[in-house]
């Protein structure tokens, strides 16, 4: 386009979208659910729930920089995003705090 | 393109390279952008916080009904489930693809992948709705009263549980879905009758990043019901 080039961050042209891009994402998101249905059928006691979490939140990741096109919007929108997950990490967490240090019975 | 070198000095014809329209509160098109899709990440935010509670209720329970949990979660579909997930990422390509086309001016395109879209999130819609008459068949749904038997009597408290989160939140995610669909609809006949598909550019975007949460929370949920012990 023209030389007027911009200090933001780069925004995705609209008029030329990465649809190879948007290919590649859709394979690995399915190569990334048939690891978790293969994992499931893994024993790895406690780290079941583990691996499951990791692969569904790289899945997470790669839908929400690419289809949601986080990686390409300003850092307002990175402040947003991150700050709605770590508040759903205090919520779980500060749960499980209460819970996990509980006799059992009281 | 929405590119601005002097923001201070910008009058709504700086837009005009790319002819998108700028409303008149807005001095050019980058700033409408970056509104508009700062709303919607901060509205999926309460999102988040709203199924959070429900995350937090699953964790609680399963910690204290742990081998509950696990019997019960075997009692799911994988098959059905698994589809399901794959019809769903597949909806969240073709929304992208929308988005992509709006952006191209491909007025048809951009309405085929919305109806795409629809009509997979109806599809994953109608196969929600066979697991949940199999589980109604099976009297493992626990709601509006109906009988629920569970093999194991001292773990049917747990599986109980189970069964009424599971309905609860993938409830709650194909109410999202109904909505997501609805508002589909709406913007496919917008497209089609626009003049200029790249005038609805923004709002298809805008969509598409709701869209797109929803398959983020099944993302979770999925292996979360589904795939809690299956060796």
């Amino acid at each position: 386009m023209s030389a007027a080039t911009t200090n933001l961050p780069a925004p995705h042209d609209p008029a030329h979208p990465p649809i190879g891009l948007y290919l590649r994402i859709y394979v690995y998101l399915l190569v990334l659910l048939a690891v978790t249905v293969g994992a499931a059928y893994v024993h790895l006691g406690p780290l079941n729930i583990v691996v499951a979490l990791v692969i569904a939140s790289i899945k997470a990741w790669l839908v929400v920089m690419n289809f949601m096109h986080l990686r390409d919007s300003p850092r307002l929108n990175w402040i947003v995003a991150a700050g709605s997950f770590l508040w759903l990490v205090i919520l779980i967490v500060g749960l499980l705090m209460d819970y996990v240090t509980r006799s059992p019975g009281v | 393109m929405p590119t601005q070198t002097a923001p201070l000095s910008a009058t709504p014809t700086d837009g005009a390279e790319s002819d998108e329209p700028v409303a008149h509160h807005f001095d050019t098109l980058q700033q409408q952008q970056e509104a508009v899709t700062l709303g919607m990440w901060v509205f999926l935010a309460t999102e988040i916080m709203f199924f959070g509670g429900a995350f937090a209720t699953y964790t609680v329970y399963r910690r204290e009904h742990s081998a509950a949990f696990h019997a019960a979660s075997r009692e799911l579909d994988l098959v059905l489930g698994g589809v399901n997930t794959l019809v769903l990422l597949t909806s969240s390509l073709t929304m992208a693809f929308a988005v992509a086309a709006a952006g191209a001016r491909k007025k048809g395109l951009t309405v085929l992948m919305l109806a795409a879209t629809m009509v997979l999130g109806a599809a994953f819609l109608g196969i929600k709705g066979v697991e949940y008459h199999h589980k109604y068949e099976h009297h493992l749904l626990p709601a509006f009263g109906l009988p629920f038997e569970w093999h194991d009597h001292a773990q049917a408290g747990g599986a109980k549980l189970f069964f009424s989160l599971y309905l609860g939140m993938t409830g709650l995610h194909a109410l999202h879905m109904v909505i997501g669909i609805a508002l589909m609809g709406i913007f496919a006949v917008r497209v089609w009758r626009s003049v200029d598909v790249g005038h609805r550019r923004q709002g298809t975007e805008v969509l598409g990043l709701y869209w797109h949460f929803v398959d983020v929370v099944w993302i979770y949920l999925f292996p979360l019901l589904y795939l809690i012990d299956r060796s």
